[in-house]
């Protein structure tokens, strides 16, 4: 297939992702902002959207403008809206290959973005909206397009933006200021139910931790999302060698995930900062030499994105 | 105040009763001025569109009870109830009290029955009641607890006194409310929380689990607990499914256990699993075909000499309704005072004992200004609210309660304390009351910081019952101090980054360099 559609499939998987899991930190840490002193709720706005990937742009940045950045900022594909407008712009470009289920989705998606008021309450529901609607993409996705390659760069993508989102997830543990319990951790990730059916009585933050971390069969857990990426480039270059790999990709992330998957968690919450930076790092790393290998061999064959 | 709260001065002052939120001068009580605060800023049209959506809400989630075959949603009023820290002092151990009281009571009523003997209570109180179940007489619950779920009623009078008004050790439910209206209200009305420390409820659930795994049969090194449920047309199935999924525990209907050698099991695809707890939600009738109704199918056959020889633990335990009748709680003040030594920190609600032939030829002029409830009902199932009934109805039942006179008891009718709830496009008036819910592990009596306000949401009613056209609010106890979430996640080392390598020093793409800061995005 092109170059161009492979790359435009990639990023829907990335951005759809994106916008699910900027949606479910956005959800839960907003509920606890809303009842910080305003001091404090500045401070945490500030490393929240640091977490985010984003450095704040005013001085007096604050918990509306933090809403402006991770919800509404369609400017920037760091948000939600962003994200879900970036997706459908590739989907645009890309619209002879994905399905027209697909299509609608992600173009109904987009008109709706500016149906929601950007209040707190409002802001609770734009989430909610666009969880509804990332798990409407991804159905669709799945039920409308074949398994062939198409799809597995739609899965590539997605794999390592959720590897990537859970890995934010875990470090807002990190923001100062009354921290988040694990519960409410766990019901970011959606996690909760399965938790509590894996663990039953063992309440405890350092297995909340090391589910989101570890679990091979949660589906949004980093081992999980790096073992699908692992297989989805598998999949697209199935050739063997005797000795290493040929595709970089698979070496990050097969590096990545067998670290986690072997390493000792004798002391995991102490660790966990640096684990999901490793993770972080080696999905940018793993993305970029995916870009190299299949969508521009030289950068200034690629079109311009919606980005420029 | 804005025009939401218009009429509210007016309706007050029709009223008798105490309100919560304004004092009789009308100025707001300091528990609420947070509140009143986030709702002076609110438009009819804010509150009309969030009370829908929370509705809405409630709807999606499945958070209904079963009214006549029929899935409802249990309305919840925008208006929290808010609970000083000083009042909830006094609640938590006036709850605390009675549910040791009411524990040491049942432990010996189906013991010794010292009680009777010290001439507490006459001994037909105890034999005559519908709940008393010989089948377990006799032997201590393993574990040793036997009121491990609780939901005491209380009222607030005209003086704002709190008052007990019934107590419910059997099976008491609306627990799932309490943590729905909880995390309704956080997306609902999150101004009102503000910078007030509104105490958690969620931790609910693991207390109980852990309570549950703390009573069961001696010698588990890791017991394994079970809901029990009648099934999917129970009006409070909801509810166990909450709880079960929130405990991370199996929901268990009658037909997935079997007992065998004072053992029970589920059957599960890996076999049979032993069953240690079981949190029982169905009543003791239908518990065991082979010591109670042999009709019923929800149960389990010999589940109740597994009790009995040790080997599970039901909760709460077989028999508990002695202890929760209406008579019987006529005398729970000296029931406090006989085995705890103390005086009750919640009084009762004044209480005729029908039995007793002065007060009821007393009751019996008065029937038209009291309330009479029947001694076993649960639910406002029976009770009649003299004021409101008719003349056939006064009629009725004076011919049954001289039929029966231990089967009924009579109260004055009580104002029940009011809350601003919205109703016809503004708030106004209506009367609530409160059912906080206590937890007892065998060492410590823990009551959850909250409990059910059921509120009835007609003006002047004083029926909340929810099959009755009663709603619910939230229910807030305010802390004196910041408090933590209850299990933090630990703040991680100052910076340990530089220090611990645990990695792989280079992993081998030399180009990442300061990648971090923003997420990649397309090129």
């Amino acid at each position: 297939m092109l170059s161009r559609i492979a790359e435009s499939l990639f990023w829907i998987g990335r951005y759809i992702e994106r916008a699910d899991g900027t949606a479910r930190i956005l959800d839960v840490h907003l509920e606890r902002l809303n009842q910080m002193p305003l001091r404090q709720q500045r401070q945490a706005s500030r490393e929240l959207l640091a977490i985010m990937g984003a450095r704040p742009d005013t001085e007096d940045f604050g918990l509306p403008q933090l809403l402006h950045r991770m919800a509404y900022d369609t400017t920037n594909a760091t948000s939600i809206s962003g994200s879900l407008g970036a997706a459908r712009e590739n989907a645009r470009r890309a619209r002879e290959t994905v399905s027209a289920a697909v299509w609608e989705t992600l173009n109904t998606t987009w008109y709706g973005l500016s149906q929601h008021r950007k209040d707190v309450v409002g802001t609770f529901h734009f989430c909610q909206w666009a969880l509804e609607r990332t798990a409407m993409v991804r159905g669709s996705a799945e039920s409308t397009m074949s398994h062939d390659e198409s799809w597995h760069f739609l899965m590539l993508g997605r794999s390592l933006e959720q590897a990537d989102m859970t890995a934010r997830m875990l470090s807002t543990a990190e923001t100062q200021g009354g921290g988040l319990s694990w519960v409410t951790m766990l019901r970011c990730a959606g996690a909760y139910e399965s938790f509590l059916r894996t663990r039953g009585a063992a309440f405890d933050e350092r297995y909340a931790a090391e589910f989101l971390l570890l679990d091979r069969l949660f589906p949004r857990s980093i081992v999980h999302s790096l073992s699908v990426a692992e297989r989805t480039l598998q999949e697209l270059d199935p050739s063997t060698q005797r000795v290493g790999f040929q595709s970089d990709a698979r070496r990050i992330v097969g590096q990545v995930r067998s670290f986690l998957e072997f390493h000792e968690p004798e002391d995991l919450i102490h660790v966990l900062p640096e684990h999901t930076d490793r993770v972080q790092k080696a999905v940018a790393q793993a993305s970029n030499s995916i870009s190299r290998k299949y969508f521009s061999p030289a950068a200034e064959a690629a079109w311009v994105g919606e980005n420029s | 105040m804005p025009d939401l709260f218009e009429d509210y001065a007016a309706a007050q002052g029709r009223s008798a009763a105490f309100d919560e939120m304004f004092g009789r001068d009308h100025s707001v009580r300091a528990e609420y001025v947070q509140v009143a605060a986030a709702l002076g800023e609110l438009t009819l049209d804010d509150v009309t569109a969030r009370a829908d959506s929370m509705a809405r809400t409630f709807l999606d989630r499945g958070v209904t009870f079963d009214f006549a075959g029929e899935e409802r949603p249990f309305p919840l009023d925008i208006v929290p109830r808010v609970i000083s820290s000083s009042d909830w002092d006094i609640l938590e151990r006036g709850v605390a009290q009675r549910v040791k009281a009411l524990e040491a009571f049942l432990d010996d009523v189906y013991d010794r029955m010292n009680v009777v003997a010290d001439g507490v209570v006459p001994r037909r109180l105890i034999t005559s009641s519908a709940h008393f179940h010989r089948q377990v007489h006799g032997f201590r619950p393993a574990g040793g607890v036997r009121v491990h779920i609780s939901g005491i009623d209380i009222v607030r009078d005209q003086e704002g006194t709190f008052r007990v008004l019934e107590d419910n050790v059997r099976v008491p439910s609306g627990v799932s409310y309490v943590l729905e209206n909880r995390r309704a209200m956080a997306k609902g009305l999150p101004e009102a929380f503000g910078q007030q420390n509104v105490r958690h409820v969620e931790e609910y659930p693991r207390r109980l689990l852990s309570a549950l795994r703390k009573t069961a049969p001696g010698g588990i090194e890791d017991p394994t607990v079970v809901v029990l449920t009648p099934g999917v047309f129970n009006s409070a199935y909801f509810e166990h499914t909450l709880l079960a999924g929130l405990m991370g525990v199996e929901l268990v209907e009658g037909r997935d256990l079997v007992c065998r050698g004072n053992r029970v099991y589920m059957r599960t695809t890996a076999g049979e699993r032993r069953v240690d707890v079981i949190y029982k939600r169905i009543d003791d009738e239908f518990l065991d075909p082979q010591q109670f109704r042999s009709d019923s199918v929800l149960g389990c056959p010999g589940i109740v000499n597994a009790a009995r020889a040790g080997g599970v633990t039901i909760a709460n335990a077989v028999g508990n309704g002695v202890a929760d009748d209406k008579l019987v709680y006529t005398y729970v003040p000296d029931l406090i005072r006989y085995y705890l030594s103390e005086e009750p920190v919640i009084p009762n609600v004044d209480t005729f004992r029908l039995e007793d032939e002065a007060a009821r030829e007393e009751v019996l002029d008065r029937l038209d200004e009291l309330v009479v409830k029947p001694v076993d009902g649960s639910g406002g199932k029976g009770l009649v609210v003299g004021p409101d009934a008719s003349r056939e109805q006064l009629d009725a039942l004076r011919a049954r309660v001289l039929k029966d006179p231990r089967g009924w008891i009579a109260q004055p009718v009580l104002q029940l304390s009011t809350v601003p709830t919205m109703s016809g496009g503004r708030f106004s008036p209506r009367h609530v009351d409160l059912r906080p819910f206590a937890v007892n592990d065998g060492e410590d009596v823990w009551v959850l910081p909250g409990g059910l306000t059921r509120v009835a949401l007609k003006e002047g009613s004083l029926i909340v019952n929810s099959s009755q056209g009663g709603g619910s609010k939230d229910t807030w106890v305010l802390a004196d101090t910041p408090q933590e979430p209850e299990v933090p996640l630990p703040a991680p080392p100052e910076a340990p980054r530089e220090r611990t390598h645990l990695w792989p020093i280079d992993v081998g793409v030399a180009d990442d360099g300061g990648a971090e800061e923003q997420p990649e995005q397309q090129q």
